[in-house]
């Protein structure tokens, strides 16, 4: 088993999608000659040509339109936003006309788009460049939602969501990207809706998604020292959810804790719970805890943009409050 | 077509060598402000990352320069020139890239939010073409209450193609708000050259504005005077209540779009020839004749200027972390 980084992770899954299939295509800002604002492009230009690896002017709402267009049309374009905090700019496209097409037709119309993004603080990049908007998606029925925390995940996922006849919003963590994983020398698709169990435990359920899943292994293998067994559940689609195996696990442990990048307000640690509650009422016996960022935009100083956003002890006092409630 | 372009020099004015003097100084001081936010940043004292104007440094002086106090402007991601010649002082800038509260944003904002309302900067933006449309609010809120002021727009021609800027245009121009869009041409957006994000030739780029009836004035944004002058039109024009204007000045970014960027998209030869021939310090260098020890002397003092701002942003003092959640609402 090769090790890869999750950039190279998604790198390769592009690579063997262009290399298999004609149908496939890149668009996007700076993807051709730079490989990418976060260098995951590298060298496609140069194995692929520039009639597919098409750099784009800066125009997200035409990028994201586009390729709508063209998905229509039977092509598999795969589209990345530089910054998730310029995935607003495309909010119409993908709202109104992506996410609708195939009920508003009748289904006559198929739209097998994929946009790539990426996100996430710890980096002092200010209000506007590192904000978790995956929420906001799983709104807005019509289109997938995947957020991938690993390696394998991210290459696996990233092939089934070229590959699903659907619109789907790819978001990868900006500070994921050098992390190193095992990724089978196959590339095995990862069905869209199928969480994945990191680790096993009988007392608390963290759910945790993106860069927060790492944090919260970290606080699993903190709280065992305190003995307190910790499951530590990634949705990786938050859209369709693997809402079975998310209520078995709280079932299972009667204790829950959500863990998100992302503010909690509104946050996808709040569908989490209802859904939570509702298929897991009887065995809960604690409230379900939240972690998230705080309700502020990211400030640029690094001391205030560290206490904005969760961390492992977040998780893992979430966790013992849990256990508090006896 | 029917050009309405107007050549900056038609205004038939002239600008004092004093004048020009003042320029150059501030000029140096932008330029060696940047210099070493570069140093200060690779010495990984500066955290968030940087986008530096150097090559630019004409188009914020000689466009502030012909501004009232009370006009306002909104910067882009590429701050530091507009933010210096806008009147913030560089000692409150350096503080801000070092995340501190005495910083021009109290350390909320870093290097692409660069604000300080006091002498009319509205905001540097890390949205490509963010700030525009409220350039044009701004410009309205000015018409509808009859004060002589003007709103400037800072942006790339890499922000002219968004849908932003367009609808932006043609609102100013419906409703002749007193704003002057200044289209910062540098021929590149990030990686991208023009010839891969513009259907018309880099220096057509005007042409854009034709489309809306705007009036455009041109300038060669590498030289100070010519920028002055057109401003000070464009500013008569938009202030006159004529309209709105778009003001293109053509510039070089001669280096890599972010601090770090090694460019591998880069012509290094003809980076290299537009560093000799096309370095705004440089030409007015040269055409206010200043002899090395006149230049030693103005380089001296802003300097030294520089040097004070470091030691002022690093004797500032870091907000807590519960400051966050201050400004969240009003
Ligand atoms: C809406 C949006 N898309 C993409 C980016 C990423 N980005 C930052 S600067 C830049 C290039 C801007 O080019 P231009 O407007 O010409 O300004 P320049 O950098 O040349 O000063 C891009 C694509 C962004 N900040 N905002
Ligand atoms: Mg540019």
């Amino acid at each position: 088993m090769p090790e890869l980084t999750y950039r190279e992770a998604v790198r390769d899954a592009l690579a063997r999608a262009l290399r298999e299939d004609e149908s496939v295509f890149l668009m996007g800002e700076d993807i051709a000659e730079m490989g990418g604002s976060m260098a995951v492009t590298q060298g496609l230009l140069a194995e692929f040509g520039p009639k597919r690896i098409r750099n784009t002017p800066i125009s997200e709402i035409a990028i994201v339109g586009s390729g709508i267009g063209a998905a229509i049309q039977g092509m598999r374009p795969v589209v990345e936003i530089m910054y998730e905090d310029f995935l607003t700019l495309s909010m119409e496209q993908l709202v109104n006309q992506a996410a609708k097409h195939r009920t508003m037709s009748g289904g006559q119309v198929t739209v097998p788009l994929t946009i790539r993004t990426q996100g996430g603080a710890g980096w002092s990049p200010g209000a506007q460049h590192a904000q978790q908007l995956e929420a906001w998606f799983v709104h807005v029925p019509g289109l997938k939602v995947v957020f991938a925390s690993t390696p394998e995940d991210a290459r696996g996922l990233l092939w089934s969501s070229i590959y699903d006849d659907n619109p789907v919003v790819f978001f990868e963590h900006r500070t994921l990207y050098p992390l190193k994983g095992d990724v089978p020398d196959r590339l095995e698709p990862i069905p869209l809706g199928k969480a994945r169990v990191h680790r096993e435990g009988e007392d608390v359920t963290v759910v945790a998604t993106g860069r927060l899943v790492h944090e919260a292994l970290k606080a699993a293998e903190e709280a065992g020292t305190e003995g307190i067994s910790v499951e530590v559940v990634d949705p990786r689609t938050l859209q369709p959810l693997d809402e079975e195996t998310i209520v078995a696990s709280v079932r299972k442990t009667t204790r829950c804790v959500t863990a998100h990048e992302a503010v909690v307000r509104g946050g996808f640690g709040a569908e989490l719970a209802a859904v939570i509650q509702h298929g897991a009422f009887d065995w809960l016996d604690a409230p379900i805890e939240r972690v998230g960022a705080k309700f502020a935009p990211l400030p640029f100083a690094p001391a205030m943009e560290q206490w904005v956003v969760p961390h492992a002890e977040d998780v893992l006092e979430a966790i013992r409050r849990t256990v508090a409630r006896g | 077509m029917a050009t309405v372009e107007e050549r900056a020099e038609s205004g038939g004015r002239r600008v004092s060598e004093q004048l020009l003097k003042t320029f150059f100084r501030e000029m140096l001081l932008i330029r060696r402000f940047e210099e070493k936010v570069e140093e200060r940043f690779r010495a990984g004292e500066l955290p968030g990352f940087l986008h530096v104007a150097i090559g630019q440094e004409a188009v914020a002086t000689g466009v502030c320069a012909a501004l009232e106090r009370d006009d306002v402007i909104a910067s882009t991601h590429r701050a530091h020139g507009h933010a210096i010649a806008k009147g913030t002082s560089v000692e409150r800038i350096m503080a801000e890239l070092y995340g501190k509260l005495e910083g021009c944003s109290h350390g909320y904002g870093g290097s692409m939010h660069l604000y300080d309302v006091e002498v009319g900067n509205l905001g540097a933006n890390a949205v490509v073409a963010g700030g525009i449309p409220g350039i044009v609010g701004a410009a309205l809120a000015f018409l509808m209450r009859g004060e002589p002021r003007v709103a400037v727009a800072f942006f790339g021609d890499g922000a002219t193609n968004t849908g932003t800027f367009h609808e932006s245009l043609n609102l100013a121009q419906l409703w002749k708000v007193p704003a002057i869009f200044v289209l910062e041409n540098n021929g590149w957006a990030e990686s991208t050259p023009a010839t891969q994000q513009l259907p018309l030739p880099v220096d057509e780029l005007a042409r854009r504005a034709l489309a809306y009836g705007m009036k455009t004035i041109e300038a060669d944004g590498q030289d100070v005077e010519a920028v002055y002058l057109a401003a000070l039109a464009a500013r008569e024009h938009a202030a006159a209540g004529k309209g709105p204007v778009l003001l293109h000045l053509r510039t070089y970014r001669l280096t890599g779009h972010y601090v770090g960027d090694p460019q591998v998209y880069r012509d290094r030869a003809e980076l290299k020839g537009e560093r000799e021939t096309k370095d705004p310090v440089e030409l007015l260098r040269a055409r206010l004749q200043l002899t090395d020890e006149g230049l030693a002397a103005i380089d001296a003092q802003v300097t030294a200027e520089v040097e004070a701002s470091v030691e002022f942003a690093k004797a500032g003092t870091d907000p807590s972390p519960e400051d966050a959640a201050k400004y969240v609402y009003a």
